[in-house]
């Protein structure tokens, strides 16, 4: 096993017109979980793609460890493949799926039967080995395409593109957790492309953010959550996502529809940015007080758990999250403060900086 | 290799295997209405039809006007003429050798065609070009083509030392000309359905097979075949059909010659019925002929739509 880096690694459709992948450099480190997250059409399959050696870069280099495998094709590479719908050989059973890989690489016959048990154990697929594949459901199926990715001794990652997508919601999280248990028990680096926010943050050790081919932010749940360093992070993690408003900062002031809201932590240019706040660090009812914003109740979602309080604050929409049986009714005016330190400035959607109280430290 | 029988878990077969009936519906007879209009449509065009041909091969018709029963007596008399035997032989062995040939041949031209790019196109205008022709057009195509003296064909094949082809004496030849332009004429059929299923595979079974590590016959056998079972039965349905029916190409080739070597089923009929006027006979024939397809095609479906369970 070793770490997958891809240097200066970029991939192009059409010949350098657009960037599927932009050139990038990134090391996957031996035996992490990875979730790769971002919108439908950011690159993400492409950037797998070109890990298994389906898809050739335009640019840049692969290495597996200490070997380059830019040119290396996809059955040299040791690579397990999962896609986003079950892919079986379906006229086989599923002793003779698992055990295909093998056969394809002249594995001797008790070897193939030993590993083909050994992986039926660890995904629970015993009972079913003498079953024609097609015959089972979805998600065992997915197991099975899976399970091929394992047979092999020398897996240098196991790569899984959307693999939960075809499954049915009520075995999904069965699913996640039989993957995580594989991923503890197996150390594979596990790469897993999602789009779904919740999947990625239960399922990896570093959540890696890509849009429009490129990495905006990579780190664990709680630092993707708590400091997002891309606009777009702040959206697709958290539900729901951070509120911006555009703003303004001059002499060091943040400004929002006129109002203000704070002191920016740092020295930045005038100009206009765009002030993120999670509702989960936007509070209600704490009176005045900075950094915050003077606002009026629109809405109440009571949501079960907790209430989201849609306001107007500086003339602009923001959602405010509030314990559950909350007293705020449309037309209140309220005040919503900015607790723990967690108020960012965007720039070009990338963070600039911090707001901090007037008076005193951040917090 | 020993696989262990599965052991069916109760609550995974019912979960795969849900009762799909539907709640039982309140009946409404006047549903039979709604058939009327394709009872009317079948009778004109086969039922009547069919019948007439009945009428025909119990009677033995001297005149419109003069006729008798006869009974089974021209189906005994057929079954027993050893012309009609022999074209029977004739007939099955062509149709076993076009499937022979046409089924795997279209199946290597659908696998070799190129799945993208502008090359798709030429590639299908190609292979689909022989269909496009009508069926007398193929028959005096070859008929020139073959031709030993003025056909292109016949005096390539002339030009190797020893060889002396001429369908219209050896009938060696004639079943080797007619053979070679149905399989011109028809293997696109085949290759155009059976690429059309190949282009229905969805890119990640390939991706699969690679990371895999299959050969690509493996990738054919596990991936491509499986995929082709239901267009192949089709093709072979067609196919049987087509030939062991085949008429006007031969007719216009060789006219069934020389001798009797090229006289298939469907030409042996035709010369009975529109060249004799044998109304009885000819129409003890023709259902024989029709159950015998009817038969033939049923098997071929029964076996190659069992075996895919």
């Amino acid at each position: 096993m070793a770490d997958i880096r891809l240097e200066d690694v970029g991939h192009s459709y059409d010949g350098g017109r657009t960037w599927a992948v932009r050139p990038m450099t990134w090391t996957w480190r031996s035996g992490r979980a990875y979730a790769l997250l971002g919108p439908s059409g950011c690159g993400k399959t492409t950037l797998l793609n070109i890990m298994s050696g389906l898809i050739t870069p335009t640019t840049g280099r692969v290495w597996f460890g200490e070997r380059e495998v830019t040119s290396v094709p996809t059955a040299g590479r040791n690579i397990a493949q999962v896609f986003q719908f079950p892919v079986l050989y379906e006229e086989m059973s599923v002793y003779d799926n698992l055990a295909f890989p093998l056969r394809n690489r002249r594995y001797p016959k008790d070897e193939v039967d030993r590993r083909v048990r050994a992986v039926s154990r660890m995904l629970g697929l015993d009972a079913h080995l003498g079953r024609r594949s097609r015959r089972l459901d979805p998600g065992r199926q997915q197991i099975v395409s899976l399970g091929r990715g394992l047979v092999r001794s020398d897996v240098a990652a196991v790569l899984l593109d959307e693999p939960l997508t075809v499954v049915d919601p009520a075995i999904r999280w069965t699913l996640r957790s039989t993957l995580k248990e594989i991923h503890r028990d197996t150390g594979h680096t596990l790469v897993y492309v999602t789009h779904d926010q919740t999947e990625a943050l239960t399922f990896a050790d570093e959540v890696v953010v890509l849009k429009d081919g490129a990495i905006v932010q990579a780190g664990e749940p709680a630092e993707l959550f708590l400091s997002p360093a891309h606009e777009f992070v702040g959206h697709f993690i958290g539900s729901p996502g951070m509120n911006t408003l555009p703003g303004e900062v001059a002499d060091g002031l943040v400004r929002v529809g006129g109002q203000v809201v704070g002191r920016a932590d740092e020295p930045l240019p005038a100009g206009p940015v765009r002030v993120g706040v999670r509702p989960e660090f936007a509070r209600l009812g704490d009176g005045p007080g900075s950094p915050g914003l003077p606002a009026e109740v629109t809405a109440v979602d009571r949501m079960g758990a907790y209430d989201l309080v849609h306001v107007r604050a500086g003339g602009h929409p923001l959602v405010a999250r509030a314990e559950a049986g909350s007293p705020y009714e449309p037309g209140a005016a309220e005040f919503v403060r900015f607790t723990g330190g967690r108020v960012f400035l965007f720039r070009d959607e990338v963070r600039c900086g911090q707001v901090v109280p007037l008076n005193g430290r951040a917090g | 290799m020993t696989v262990t029988e599965p052991v069916e878990d109760p609550a995974v077969t019912a979960a795969e295997e849900p009762d799909r009936r539907p709640e039982a519906k309140p009946k409404d007879n006047r549903a039979w209405l709604l058939v009327l209009p394709v009872v009317v449509c079948v009778t004109f065009t086969a039922l009547i039809p069919l019948m007439t041909v009945v009428n025909y091969s119990v009677q033995d018709i001297f005149s419109p006007s003069d006729r008798i029963f006869v009974g089974l007596e021209w189906f005994r008399s057929v079954t027993r003429d050893p012309e009609v035997r022999g074209a029977f032989l004739r007939t099955l062995m062509f149709s076993a050798q076009v499937l022979l040939i046409e089924i795997p041949l279209g199946v290597a031209i659908a696998v070799a065609m190129p799945r993208r790019g502008w090359t798709v196109s030429a590639a299908l205008v190609v292979v689909a070009l022989p269909l496009l022709i009508p069926w007398n057009v193929v028959g005096t195509i070859w008929q020139i083509f073959a031709r030993g003296d003025i056909g292109l064909g016949g005096w390539a094949i002339n030009q190797v030392p020893g060889v002396d082809f001429n369908y219209t004496l050896d009938s060696t030849d004639a079943w080797i000309t007619v053979l070679v332009m149905d399989v011109w004429h028809w293997t696109p059929l085949v290759a155009l359905l059976a690429y059309a299923a190949l282009r229905s595979i969805p890119e990640p079974y390939f991706q699969a097979a690679q990371i895999d590590g299959a050969s690509a016959w493996a990738t054919f056998r596990r991936i491509q075949l499986p995929r082709l079972r239901g267009v192949l039965t089709i093709a072979i349905l067609l196919r049987f059909m087509d030939s062991f029916m085949i008429y006007t190409e031969p007719f216009v080739v060789t006219g069934g010659g020389p001798g009797n070597a090229t006289s298939f089923l469907s030409v042996l009929l035709s010369k009975i019925a529109v060249g004799q006027f044998d109304l009885g006979p000819a129409g003890a024939f023709s259902l024989l002929y029709f159950l015998i397809v009817q038969i033939v095609s049923y098997v071929f479906f029964t076996v190659l739509t069992r075996s895919g369970r």
